[in-house]
Order: C-alpha cells, then structure tokens, then sequence
C-alpha cells in the first residue's frame, strides 16, 4: 500500500482480515504453548501489524473497532458505515 | 466482557438469491452441530475448569464461534435478498416465512428449533474436552455435507474457510485434552475429577 494510491477500501478491509487472522491462529496456539518463542515473535508482528491496519483503515473508511472510533463533528460513524452481512464487500 | 469488531472473519458477498441453500445452511446457525451451540458450549464449559490452558482454549474458540455464526447469518441473509414470492414457494422456504418472514432464526435444516440439549456441560474435564473434539468432527461433516450440494462458489468459499477452522479446532482442543492428561496420574486418569475434587486426594472413590 503507497501514500501515492489510496487503497480501496477493500484491498483494505482483505489486509486486516488477513492480519487478524494470523493474529486470531497466533493466539489459539499459544493458548496451548504459552512458551513458545517462534509462536510469540510471529504474534508480537502480526499484532502490530493488525493495529496499524485497524487504524489506517478506521482514517479512511471508518473504524471497525470501537477502539479505532472517533467522536468528531462528522458525526458517529459507527452507526453510518455499512454493517458487515450486507454484502458487496462491506 | 466482549467487543464487537464490525467485520466479518472472512468475507461473504453472495449476489444470487437461493432460498433453497439458505434453508439447509441455517443449521450451521442453530442446528445440533451448528456455531450458536458450539459457542454456547465452550463459553459455559470454562468456568470450572481446572487448568489455564483449557480456559484460554474455550474462551478464545467460543469467541471465534461468535464470527462463525455471524458468517453463517450473513451467508443465510444474502442467499434469502431480494428473492421473490415466486422463488420463496417454490423452493419451500414458505414454511419459514410464515413465522420469520426473511428474519434470521436459529433452527436446524429440519425446522427443529435450536435447543441448549444439543450440547453438554458436564463438570468434568476429560468428558468435557471429548464432547468439544466430537462437537468439532460434528461440524466439520456438516461442512463436508454442506459443501456436496452447495454449487455457487461464493456460498461454497466461506464454507470451505469454516470447514477448515473445524479442524484447526479439534487440533487445539486436542492439545488441551494431552495437557489435561499430564496434570493427572497416568495410571488412572479417573482417580477422581480434577473440576471438581479441588485439593482433594483421591476423590470419586472416597479413598484418601
């Protein structure tokens, strides 16, 4: 992703799907080998890489955390993007 | 506590209506084997459990069930948009519509309602890990089945994704039952019950 192309909200919304769920299998993992250092190295990346990707998405297309939400004078985004069972890669 | 991620796990954008589909795909919604039961089953099996990896294992993995099932509505929701009276009778989703017009409700294919006997609570660890690992085979032929009839590849894709995470499931509770083992006497896992016999020795049997 370059600054000089805006991504896509969906090439956008595929990069946090696919870091969540190296963070997601990360996590079950070492919930049953808590002492792995592989395992808690590729968490550490994956888990920066997924709160980047949450807050560079929430800045441009809204967030989709209420961590990642901003009150601003816009209004509550949260309510006005689109919900994700509605389809047309929301 | 639990916070709401306003995605889905993995994507579902389905463009043809087939009320058909929808109808078989909501037992993975509230059938014996579907997401809402496995979830249910997990995140009330914790509490009482003996060993720390058995409660990060089935809140994290009920948690995951919570977006299985949220998939699986949106998979039902998409397949019934849009359709017409037409395709709602002669595909025999009438009988639905009648009570949920095109509302997501958790039943099986059948029309059996969703019912908390589906799944087991038992207070014992060994048992209680058998049923996740036979629970996540359950859903997994239900996948396998599923995917026999489904012919649209945008119904089939988030299918096959959740198919996948049955097994990846049974891996880790796998792992939690062998943990659970080390913790206990190799020569009688069953001396007593480590869920419940806290600090005691012997336990079932009376015996000290």
């Amino acid at each position: 992703m370059t600054a000089q192309n805006t991504p896509t909200r969906q090439q956008m919304l595929r990069w946090v799907d696919m870091v969540s769920f190296a963070v997601q299998e990360a996590n079950l993992y070492l919930d049953t080998h808590p002492s792995d250092p592989a395992a808690l190295a590729y968490f550490q990346e994956y888990s920066q890489l997924r709160r980047q990707a949450l807050q560079d998405y929430a800045a441009l297309y809204g967030p989709l955390t209420i961590d990642t939400a901003r009150g601003c004078r816009a209004g509550w985004e949260w309510v006005n993007r689109p919900w994700p069972w509605e389809g047309g890669d929301c | 506590m639990w916070n709401y991620e306003k995605r889905l796990q993995y994507p579902v954008n389905i463009k043809n209506p087939n009320p058909k589909m929808a109808q078989l795909i909501i037992s993975q919604f509230g059938g014996p084997d579907g997401e809402l039961g496995a979830s249910m089953r997990y995140l009330a099996q914790r509490y009482t459990m003996p060993y720390k990896e058995c409660m990060a294992t089935l809140t994290d993995i009920g948690t995951e069930e919570l977006a299985h099932l949220e998939m699986i509505c949106a998979i039902v929701y998409q397949l019934t948009k849009g359709m017409s009276m037409e395709e709602l009778k002669a595909s025999g989703f009438d009988k639905y519509y009648v009570d949920h017009t095109a509302a997501l409700w958790p039943q099986a294919a059948g029309g059996i309602p969703f019912n908390a006997c589906e799944f087991q609570s038992k207070g014992d660890v060994i048992t209680d890990l058998m049923e996740d690992l036979a629970a996540e085979q359950k859903a997994r032929t239900t996948y396998d089945n599923l995917l026999r009839l489904v012919k649209d590849p945008e119904v089939a894709d988030p299918l096959r994704f959740l198919r996948a995470r049955e097994i990846v499931h049974f891996q880790r509770f796998g792992e939690t039952l062998r943990i659970t083992q080390e913790h206990l006497d190799s020569r009688n896992f069953y001396i007593m019950n480590p869920e419940f016999d806290t600090g005691v020795k012997g336990g079932c049997g009376g015996q000290s």
